[in-house]
């Protein structure tokens, strides 16, 4: 080989097979999906999907890869919306002339400029004052929304038509579905834009951020630049979620910048694991899970979030990613096949223990609210009486039941994993001795 | 202040002069001066609480001084961020690891580099696609000995691993100054006397100032002592000179200089 030849192959770097396909299913995945999954509201939990997976990985670029854990990044995601219905209705009223298929990046530019603004204040600081100051900058947009109601619109909000200027292609948005491929497509796009600036120098930086930024401080870099420009661009990525809301819901009301939507941001991210790229996408499809399904199923909904969220902290800090991540290690090392039986003991003995709570928590809330439509409740198909004692017991013995099972199938479970997890560091010793 | 300014002299890595810093009424630094030549590799040696660690923050910007001037190449440092310092050509290790425990020990280094390579806030180009600076990690690592454990994350290293990847990141930006604060500590002798001479190498042609404990490490190190007393360089001289100073003797070093040249005697 000839010097050049040597160096060609020293510097060849061969695609990344594996990312290609994770890549490709994923686009995969958001084309067929609408196809696949056609019941009633499919749709608008599709849509709704797409949007939360944007706004929710923009948020974890500054709280997973920044450390800066924010209590009110609704306001960039809100103000983004704000600003998007607010060009709707421009371009609806002929005063502006502007696709909609780009609307959603007007609301972005919008997030940007207020995270320029509000963030070269809250990026000052870093910790516990930064997170003081975004609740404090949350609840000063939060109050402006009441005050300007020329700009939020009030109680009732702000509301469009997206159907606006002639059609592309046959493309007026009206329909649904064109809404979703919409989204899908500004999905796929922020989702690949927001990987990649992980792999840039800032993005790294912005990690050593994270671990420590004094020592950041010591190697060159001023850490107040880097969370003001991770933070810029979190705003932008916000904002086009916000956009993209204004356009599939069609109406921006003032709870869009509020500290409830800032919270479901915050929870849902830590639910679905902060430490991984793609967590925030698992949290995102759970937050519409729970927003749209739950709340339909049962009242008592925020109860069983607030239960999952508590489980979660307590038992997998790093949220459902780091739950798939520390499995698919397992597997790797050809040692799932073993613990198989122990997820099957603790999943039935668990849905025992949801059992007997969920019927009592849901003959309380009958009581409670529904007492005038009589004693009974359907719960699962079966008719409890709300008043009886029976029900109460069966309940109360199914759950107590379930919790002592449960303890069981997890105290097995915890030794047979402690176990998998020696023999893996073993197998890592001895193939790094070869 | 009655200091006056006086032209820099040619030559010089770094000056203190008239150092003070106080902390409330504790005056910690009581008028330290030093003239350190480029290329000269001084161990800073003193009691517990003489404010060695307080000179080496002082003079990497962590704390900005009560009073004084601190020149680096010429060009007055003091009062300037940490940052701002380094991008001049100043880098400083901690006595206790301080690194980016969950990078890995390459991701450590490839952070500490990318500042004085030029790529700064860029995120418009992949690290992958830079070449020089990967290049550049990998020498690091090859010269710390952590070549091998180039993918392990900084937190799941040795101690003695830790300790070499500090120095890693230390020296990895390439200033022309760089402050060791007690780099061997808490490691065993055998360790320590490898550690001394990877030090040596990865600082070779610039100019060292290490805090240090071990009566060893500094002998083997440095060219010339500087004790500190009290906040005040009482001596600064080539390692035999310091050695038999009277002052140096009576405040500080008599005692200890014994007991470890017997210990080394017999070692």
């Amino acid at each position: 080989m000839t010097i050049d030849e040597t160096r060609a192959a020293v510097h060849f770097k061969p695609l990344n097979v594996g990312r290609w396909i994770v890549w490709g299913l994923f686009a995969l995945l958001l084309i067929v999906a609408p196809l696949w999954w056609t019941s009633g509201f499919a749709l608008t939990m599709l849509s709704q999907m797409g949007i939360a997976i944007i706004a929710c990985l923009a948020y974890n670029m500054i709280l997973g890869q920044g450390g800066m854990l924010s209590f009110g990044h609704a306001v960039y995601s809100g103000l983004g919306s704000f600003l998007a219905i607010h060009t709707l209705n421009l371009a609806s009223a002929g005063k502006l002339s502007i696709p909609v298929s780009l609307v959603p990046l007007v609301g972005g530019l919008a997030g940007l400029f207020f995270a320029f603004l509000l963030g070269y204040v809250t990026t000052k600081k870093s910790g516990t004052t930064f997170a003081m100051i975004t609740l404090g900058v949350g609840e000063l947009v939060w109050s402006m929304s009441l005050m300007l109601p020329e700009f939020f619109g009030g109680e009732g909000g702000i509301s469009g038509n997206r159907v606006v200027g002639n059609p592309f292609l046959g493309i007026t948005f009206g329909p649904q579905i064109q809404v979703y491929y919409l989204i899908a497509v500004y999905c796929y796009i922020t989702t690949a834009a927001m990987f990649a600036f992980t792999r840039t120098p800032l993005g790294r930086i912005l990690n050593a951020v994270r671990d420590n930024p004094e020592r950041v401080e010591f190697v060159g870099y001023n850490t107040q630049i880097v969370r003001f420009l991770a933070f810029m661009a979190s705003g932008f990525f916000a904002g086009i979620a916000g956009g993209l809301a204004a356009i599939n819901f069609e109406l921006v009301t003032g709870e869009v910048v509020g500290a409830h939507r800032s919270g479901a941001y915050l929870l849902f991210v830590f639910l679905g694991g902060a430490t991984f790229f793609f967590g925030p996408i698992i949290g995102a499809i759970l937050m519409v899970i729970a927003l749209v399904l739950l709340s339909e199923w049962t009242k008592a909904w925020l109860l069983y979030l607030g239960l999952v969220f508590l489980f979660m902290v307590m038992y997998a800090p790093g949220g459902f990613a780091s739950l798939i991540m520390m499995n698919l290690r397992v597997a790797a090392f050809g040692k799932l096949r073993r613990l198989w039986t122990s997820y099957l003991a603790l999943l039935g003995t668990g849905l025992t223990v949801l059992v007997g709570g969920a019927a009592m928590v849901e003959m309380t809330y009958h009581l409670q609210m529904n007492a005038a439509m009589g004693p009974d409740v359907r719960f699962m198909g079966v008719k409890l009486d709300a008043t009886g004692l029976d029900a109460w017991f069966g309940a109360a013995f199914t759950m107590v039941l379930g919790i002592v099972l449960f303890e069981f199938a997890r105290r097995a479970f915890r030794q047979e994993w402690d176990q998998t997890q020696e023999e893996i560091e073993k197998e890592i010793k001895r193939r790094e001795s070869l | 202040m009655s200091q006056q300014h006086r032209p820099s002299t040619k030559g010089l890595a770094l000056e203190l002069i008239d150092i003070y810093k106080s902390f409330g009424k504790t005056e910690i630094i009581r008028g330290a001066s030093l003239s350190v030549a480029q290329g000269e590799r001084v161990a800073i040696i003193g009691p517990n609480g003489a404010g060695k660690s307080t000179l080496f923050n002082l003079i990497s910007g962590r704390f900005t001084p009560t009073r004084g001037e601190i020149r680096l190449m010429g060009q007055r440092i003091d009062g300037r961020k940490p940052f701002d310092i380094n991008r001049r050509g100043l880098a400083r290790s901690f006595q206790v690891s301080n690194l980016f425990t969950r990078l890995s020990a390459f991701e450590n280094i490839r952070c500490a580099v990318l500042w004085s390579m030029g790529h700064r806030y860029a995120f418009w180009r992949f690290l992958a696609d830079l070449d020089d600076v990967t290049e550049r990690v990998d020498e690091v690592l090859e010269m710390i000995k952590l070549d091998k454990k180039r993918d392990h994350l900084a937190m799941n290293l040795t101690y003695a691993e830790q300790r070499a990847l500090e120095v890693g990141v230390t020296i990895a930006g390439g200033s022309p100054v760089i402050l060791l604060d007690e780099p061997t500590a808490g490691m065993s002798k055998s360790e320590t006397t490898r550690f001394v001479r990877l030090i040596r190498e990865v600082t070779e042609g610039r100019t060292l100032l290490t805090v240090e404990h071990d009566m060893g490490v500094v002998f083997g190190l440095a060219d010339k002592i500087a004790v500190l007393v009290y906040g005040e360089v009482i001596a600064f001289d080539t390692p035999e000179r310091v050695r038999a100073d009277a002052r140096v003797q009576e405040a500080y070093l008599g005692s200890v200089l014994a007991d470890q040249q017997v210990a080394s005697a017999a070692a």
